[in-house]
C-alpha cells in the first residue's frame, strides 16, 4: 500500500505502555470489588466481616468498582490504544508529543485526586454521582481532570491528523486512524453534558459556592454523556474486530467502506439518545422519551452492520485456513490464540448484550427492567465482556509488541479467557433473571428484607459467577505482570496485525473521508433531540436541593 | 490511481441483512408504540413541581397517604426519604385503581411496585406519577430501586389488596 513504514519509537511505546499499566492497575483493584458484591448477593458478606474498616461499606466498594473499571480502566486503555492507532495508522509520529504528555499527566492527576476521597469514604456516590448526594469536591474535580486529560490527548491526535492530511492530500485516511479519530470526536461531543454538570453545577456546589441544584436537570446533563460513554468503550473494541481480528484469524476485512460508514453513523447517532436512560424520570415529557427511543433504535443499525462485516471477515479467514461447508470455517479459526479467542468469546456474549440493550431501549418495556439487577446483568455482557475481554485480547498481542518479550504462559491466557466467558455467562444470566423477578440494582441484596427465599438459587449463581471472574481477573493480571518481568524475548519482532481490506481502501467513496457534513449532521441532530428540552429544563429549573451525605 | 472506480461495494447478502435489520427495528418500534398508545403502558410524564425542603407547604404532600376520589379509585401521595416511604403501607380492595404521586424529601430514590408496570425515578423537586389497577388480591411491595445511602437496602413499603 504505502511505502512509508514508520515504526514506533521506544519512547512512543513506553508512553502507550504507561497508559496500559494504569489501566491494568485500575481493573486489578476495581475488579476486586465486583466479586465481593456478587458474593454479598449470595449471602457471603465480606464487607462487614473482613473489609471494614479499610473499606467502609458496600457502597464504597461499589463506587471503586464503577469508577476504576468503567471510567479509569476504559479511558486509560482507550487513550493508550488510540495513541498507537493514530501513530501506526498515519505512519508518522505525534505532531506535538508534549501535548499528549500533558494530557496524560492531567489524567493521572485527576485519577489521584478522585481516588483519595473515594478511599476515605468521602465520595461513596457511585460512578453516576447523582446529586443531591454530595461527595467531597476533590472527587468531582478529579473526574473532570480525567476527562479533560483525555480531551487534550485527543487534541494532540487532531493536530497530528491535520499535519498528515497536508502531507497526504489524496490518500484515504488509514482505517485504524480514521476510526480512532471519529471515536475521539464522538467522545468530545458526548462529554459536553458531563462537563456542564460538573463545571456549572457540581463543583461550585460542592465547594459551597452554590446553595442548591436541580437534580432533574443534572440527570439530563449526565445522560447526555452517559449513553455515548458506552460507545466510547465499545468503538475501540469494534476497531479491533474490524481492523485487527480478521488478520489475526488469517483473513481480510470484508468491507472497508461499510466499516467507515458505520463509524460515521456512530458519530451521528451515539449522543442524541440519552433520554432512553430517563424513561421513568418525572421531569421529561413522554414525547421526547419516544424521540430518543427512535434514535436509540437507529444507533442499533451500525452495530448490525458491524456484526455482518465482522462475521463475514471471520468466514473469509476460516475459509482461507481451509474451512469447508456452511459452518466448517468456524472450526478453522485460531481458537487457541488467546487474543483471537478473547475477541471471539467477547463477540458471542455481545450478541446477547445487544439483544438486552434493544430491550432496555424499548420505551415502555423499560418499565419492567429499569434500575433492576437486569441492568448490571446487561452491561456486564457489553462493557465488562464485549469491551473488557476484547481489551484483554488486544493486550495479549500488544504487550509483546510493546516490550519485545514473549507473552508469559500462553496457556494461562487461554484459560483466563474461558474463565471470563464462563463466569460472566453464569453471573449475567442470574442477574438478568433476578432483575426480571424485581430485584433492584445497586443494592446489597443479602441485607434486603423483601427478597423472597425462592431467589436463593439465582443469587447463589450470581456469587458463583463472581468467584470464577475473580480467578480470571487475577490470572489476567498474572499474565500481564509475568510478560513484563519475563526474560524471554520474542523470536522476531511482533508486527501489529492490521488487516488488509478485500478491496483497496482507495476505492472507498470520497464522501466517506469528509468530516464537515457528518459533524454538521451530528450538531443538527443534537439540537433537535436536546435543544427544546434543555431550554425548557434550564429555564424552569428550581435550584432547591442542598447536598446530602447519606452513607 | 485517479481512475479507480469509487463505490460502496455492497455485497448482496449484506444488503439483505441491512434491510432485515431496519425492518426488525421498525416492527419493534411499532410494537412499543401500540403498547403505549393502545394498551396504555405509559411512562411517567411531568405532573407538577414541589419544593423538597418545604413539603409541609405543599397541598398534596403535607399529609401523605391514600385518598379515595371515587369508589375504588384512589390517589396515593407518598413521600420518599432516607430510608423509608411515608406511608409504608396502603390497603385497598381488589379491583381498585391507584394513581401514585411520589416525591422525595432529600436525595433521589426509586419506586418500583413489584409485579406491575409501575416503575419510577423519584427526583427531589419533581412529582412522579403512574396509575395501576389491582385485579388480584395480595401484597405488592414497592421498593426503592435507586441507591439513596447506607440504609437503601431496607427501604420498601407495601400495597395490600384485600378481596
Amino acid at each position: 500500500m504505502t511505502a512509508n513504514t514508520y515504526q514506533l519509537t521506544a519512547k512512543e511505546k513506553r508512553f502507550i505502555g504507561l497508559h496500559f499499566i494504569f489501566a491494568i492497575a485500575a481493573i486489578s483493584i476495581g475488579g476486586l470489588f465486583g466479586p465481593f458484591q456478587a458474593m454479598e448477593h449470595a449471602g457471603w458478606d465480606f464487607y462487614t466481616k473482613f473489609l471494614n474498616p479499610i473499606f467502609h461499606s458496600y457502597y464504597e466498594g461499589l463506587t471503586l468498582h464503577g469508577v476504576l473499571n468503567a471510567l479509569i480502566w476504559t479511558t486509560f486503555f482507550i487513550t493508550g490504544f488510540m495513541t498507537f492507532l493514530v501513530i501506526y495508522g498515519l505512519k508518522r509520529p505525534l505532531r506535538y508529543f508534549w501535548l499528549n504528555q500533558i494530557g496524560w499527566w492531567t489524567m493521572v492527576v485527576g485519577l489521584v485526586t478522585a481516588a483519595i476521597p473515594i478511599l476515605l469514604n468521602e465520595a461513596s456516590v457511585l460512578y453516576t454521582f447523582y446529586p443531591p448526594m454530595k461527595a467531597h469536591w476533590a472527587f468531582y474535580v478529579g473526574v473532570t481532570l480525567v476527562v479533560v486529560g483525555s480531551w487534550i490527548e485527543g487534541w494532540g491526535f487532531y493536530l497530528t491528523y491535520m499535519k498528515w492530511r497536508k502531507e497526504n492530500p489524496k490518500t484515504r485516511t488509514p482505517l485504524i486512524a480514521f476510526m480512532a479519530l471519529i471515536t475521539m470526536v464522538m467522545w468530545q461531543i458526548a462529554t459536553l453534558g458531563a462537563a456542564a454538570e460538573l463545571l456549572v453545577d457540581l463543583i461550585p456546589w460542592s465547594l459551597g459556592l452554590r446553595a442548591g441544584l436541580d437534580p432533574q436537570l443534572d440527570r439530563t446533563y449526565f445522560w447526555w454523556t452517559g449513553h455515548p460513554l458506552v460507545y466510547f468503550w465499545l468503538l475501540p473494541a469494534y476497531i479491533s474486530w474490524y481492523a485487527f481480528l480478521p488478520r489475526q484469524a488469517g483473513g481480510k476485512l470484508f468491507s472497508d467502506s461499510l466499516a467507515r460508514f458505520s463509524f460515521w453513523l456512530f458519530l451521528l447517532l451515539s449522543v442524541p439518545v440519552g433520554f432512553h436512560h430517563q424513561y421513568v424520570d418525572p421531569g421529561v415529557p413522554s414525547g421526547w422519551k419516544m424521540v430518543h427511543s427512535l434514535l436509540t433504535y437507529s444507533v442499533f443499525f451500525p452495530s448490525m452492520i458491524t456484526a455482518f462485516t465482522v462475521v463475514a471477515s471471520l468466514e473469509n479467514a476460516g475459509r482461507a485456513n481451509g474451512g469447508k461447508g456452511l459452518l466448517g470455517w468456524i472450526a478453522k479459526l485460531p481458537w487457541n490464540d488467546p487474543s483471537v479467542l478473547a475477541q471471539l468469546l467477547a463477540g458471542i456474549l455481545y450478541f446477547f448484550g445487544g439483544i438486552g440493550g434493544l430491550i432496555n431501549a424499548s420505551y415502555n418495556v423499560n418499565l419492567v427492567v429499569h434500575n433492576t439487577a437486569w441492568v448490571p446483568g446487561h452491561f456486564h455482557l457489553t462493557v465488562s465482556t464485549a469491551v473488557t475481554l476484547t481489551f484483554m485480547g488486544i493486550l495479549y498481542w500488544m504487550v509483546p509488541y510493546l516490550t519485545g518479550k514473549k507473552l508469559w504462559c500462553k496457556k494461562c491466557a487461554v484459560i483466563q479467557v474461558w474463565l471470563w466467558f464462563i463466569g460472566m455467562t453464569i453471573f449475567s444470566n442470574a442477574m438478568h433473571v433476578v432483575g426480571l423477578l424485581g430485584a433492584p440494582r445497586r443494592t446489597p441484596l443479602g441485607q434486603a428484607p423483601y427478597i423472597p427465599e425462592e431467589w436463593a438459587g439465582h443469587l447463589f449463581r450470581v456469587g458463583l459467577g463472581g468467584v470464577i471472574l475473580l480467578f480470571s481477573l487475577y490470572l489476567f493480571v498474572a499474565v500481564m505482570v509475568g510478560s513484563v518481568l519475563t526474560k524471554k524475548q520474542v523470536e522476531k519482532e511482533v508486527e501489529p496485525p492490521v488487516a488488509d481490506s478485500l478491496l483497496d481502501p482507495q476505492t472507498t467513496p470520497r464522501w466517506l473521508d469528509h468530516w464537515a457534513p457528518w459533524l454538521i449532521g451530528a450538531a443538527i441532530l443534537l439540537i433537535i433531540a436536546y435543544g427544546p428540552q434543555l431550554i425548557y429544563q434550564i429555564s424552569t429549573a428550581q435550584f432547591t436541593s442542598p447536598g446530602f451525605r447519606v452513607w | 490511481m485517479a481512475n479507480k472506480h469509487e463505490s460502496m461495494h455492497m455485497d448482496a447478502y449484506e444488503r439483505t441483512w441491512m434491510i432485515v435489520s431496519i425492518l426488525m427495528l421498525v416492527v419493534f418500534f411499532g410494537a412499543v408504540t401500540v403498547a403505549g398508545l393502545s394498551f396504555g403502558v405509559r411512562v411517567p410524564d411531568p405532573v407538577s413541581r414541589v419544593n423538597p425542603n418545604d413539603l409541609a407547604a405543599s397541598v398534596t404532600f403535607a399529609e401523605p397517604g391514600l385518598k379515595e376520589v371515587a369508589p375504588k379509585r384512589y390517589e396515593a401521595y407518598i413521600v420518599a426519604q432516607t430510608w423509608s416511604f411515608n406511608p409504608r403501607e396502603i390497603t385497598v380492595p381488589v379491583g381498585s385503581v391507584i394513581k401514585f404521586y411520589v416525591t422525595s424529601k432529600d436525595v433521589q430514590h426509586g419506586f418500583k411496585l413489584q409485579n406491575t408496570n409501575v416503575n419510577m425515578q423519584i427526583v427531589p423537586g419533581q412529582v412522579s406519577s403512574l396509575a395501576v389497577k389491582f385485579d388480584k388480591p395480595g401484597e405488592y411491595n414497592f421498593i426503592c430501586t435507586e441507591y439513596c445511602g447506607i440504609g437503601h437496602a431496607a427501604m420498601y413499603g407495601k400495597v395490600i389488596v384485600v378481596p
